[in-house]
């Protein structure tokens, strides 16, 4: 076992986990989108981004990347990490603004301008379905083609692949394939429909009723039985 | 270093299996282009999975997927040879010869590339006709260079 301090706590977790496995089994929430927990850590989306170090020398690292080590000191939730990970999340809206999940965090993050030129994009190049493909699925059907800005995600020459059985699994787990809610402000870069929502259960019964993130405000819709 | 043959080229064998580029560069060095079934065979050959002989294939530039011209000519539009003016000098090369950036003249004959930078910006603007360096070019000497060439007289000097 190893020994290190999660947010100020001491924690001690089994040798050869990640900083991200271990912050999720103390119930730590890092946001993450290139991260499965079936495939090997990829570290492209930088969203799980924490400081490591000593007060004062602290870097950023991704987690799902960092290996734990004895006596490391993590914060998850510093102003500086959280205002990188808005910074990434305004990025990623930029280039990918019809997608839930993006959606969701800028949400969830209080993201609520977008400073750069929408660019539509249909894909971050997270590499989930090329890890899927290769690690679950044993197919290696596609994988990344060409580089820098011009890297995309293809098949061999761009045609139907002998290696793929059609199983689906790239598009199930596709962070962006999901498409947005179509809230009041479809049109634009940015959605902020479900932003500071109070669950709605919190006035009619002065309590929160359940766990659900995020709330399920439509389910009071329906008339509960009296 | 251990050497093995694939689709008869010998190439370096290290710890991970056969070097895919040093093959690609073979395959592209013999035909002047990496013709798709000869991907395919080496995939099978080298029992690696087709898409990583792409992804090589496809990530450097000096690997082609269509057939190039016979003779090659990169001009280079690195920092150094653009503001030596080689943007004029791709120009002219291009009107001269009849071929388009980046594509391959009609006949089969000329290549004509532009790269970042060549490492050599001392001698800006640089213009290379089959491996062979000419720095310090001007849009007429160019022009002069490919003079014969186009006619179809002789090749490139």
């Amino acid at each position: 076992m190893v020994n290190m301090i999660l947010n100020g706590l001491d924690i001690s977790v089994e040798e050869g986990t990640t900083l991200l496995e271990a912050a999720k089994f103390y119930g730590i929430d890092i946001p993450t989108l290139c991260y499965d927990e079936t495939l090997s850590p990829y570290g492209a989306c930088r969203l799980c981004l924490v400081e490591v170090g000593e007060p004062g020398k602290a870097k950023l690292f991704s987690a799902c990347t960092y290996p734990v080590r004895e006596g490391l000191i993590v914060k998850t939730n510093t102003k500086r990490v959280i205002d990188a990970r808005k910074m990434i999340i305004e990025l990623y809206l930029a280039s990918c603004p019809s997608s839930k999940k993006i959606q969701d965090l800028a949400s969830e993050y209080g993201v609520t301008e977008v400073r750069f030129t929408p660019k539509n994009d249909e894909c971050i190049l997270c590499g989930l379905c090329v890890r899927v493909c290769e690690e679950q699925m044993q197919a290696k059907a596609i994988g990344f083609i060409d580089r820098g800005v011009n890297r995309y995600i293809s098949t061999p020459f761009e045609r139907q692949s002998e290696d793929c059985r059609l199983c689906g699994a790239c598009m199930y787990i596709c962070p962006v394939c999901q498409a947005r809610c179509q809230g009041p402000r479809e049109e634009e870069t940015i959605c902020n429909a479900c932003l500071n929502i109070s669950p709605p259960c919190l006035e009619k019964y002065d309590e929160a009723m359940c766990y659900m993130d995020p709330c399920v405000a439509c389910e009071l819709e329906k008339e509960p039985d009296e | 270093m251990k050497k093995a043959i694939v689709l008869g080229f010998e190439v370096p064998r290290g710890p991970d299996g056969v070097s895919i580029v040093a093959l690609l560069q073979a395959i592209q060095d013999k035909y002047n282009y990496l013709p798709e079934k000869f991907l395919r065979r080496a995939a099978r050959e080298m029992e690696v999975p087709l898409i990583d002989v792409y992804s090589v294939a496809k990530f450097y530039k000096s690997f082609s997927l269509v057939p190039e011209g016979r003779h090659q000519i990169v001009t280079c539009t690195g920092t150094a040879c653009h503001v030596r003016g080689s943007e004029k000098i791709t120009e002219e090369i291009s009107r001269t010869l009849g071929v388009e950036v980046n594509s391959t003249s009609p006949d089969g004959e000329y290549s004509l590339k532009c790269v970042n930078c060549v490492g050599a910006c001392a001698s800006a603007p640089l213009v290379i006709v089959d491996g062979e360096y000419h720095g310090n070019m001007t849009p007429l000497k160019a022009g002069k260079l490919f003079a014969q060439g186009a006619k179809g007289k002789t090749a490139v000097s």
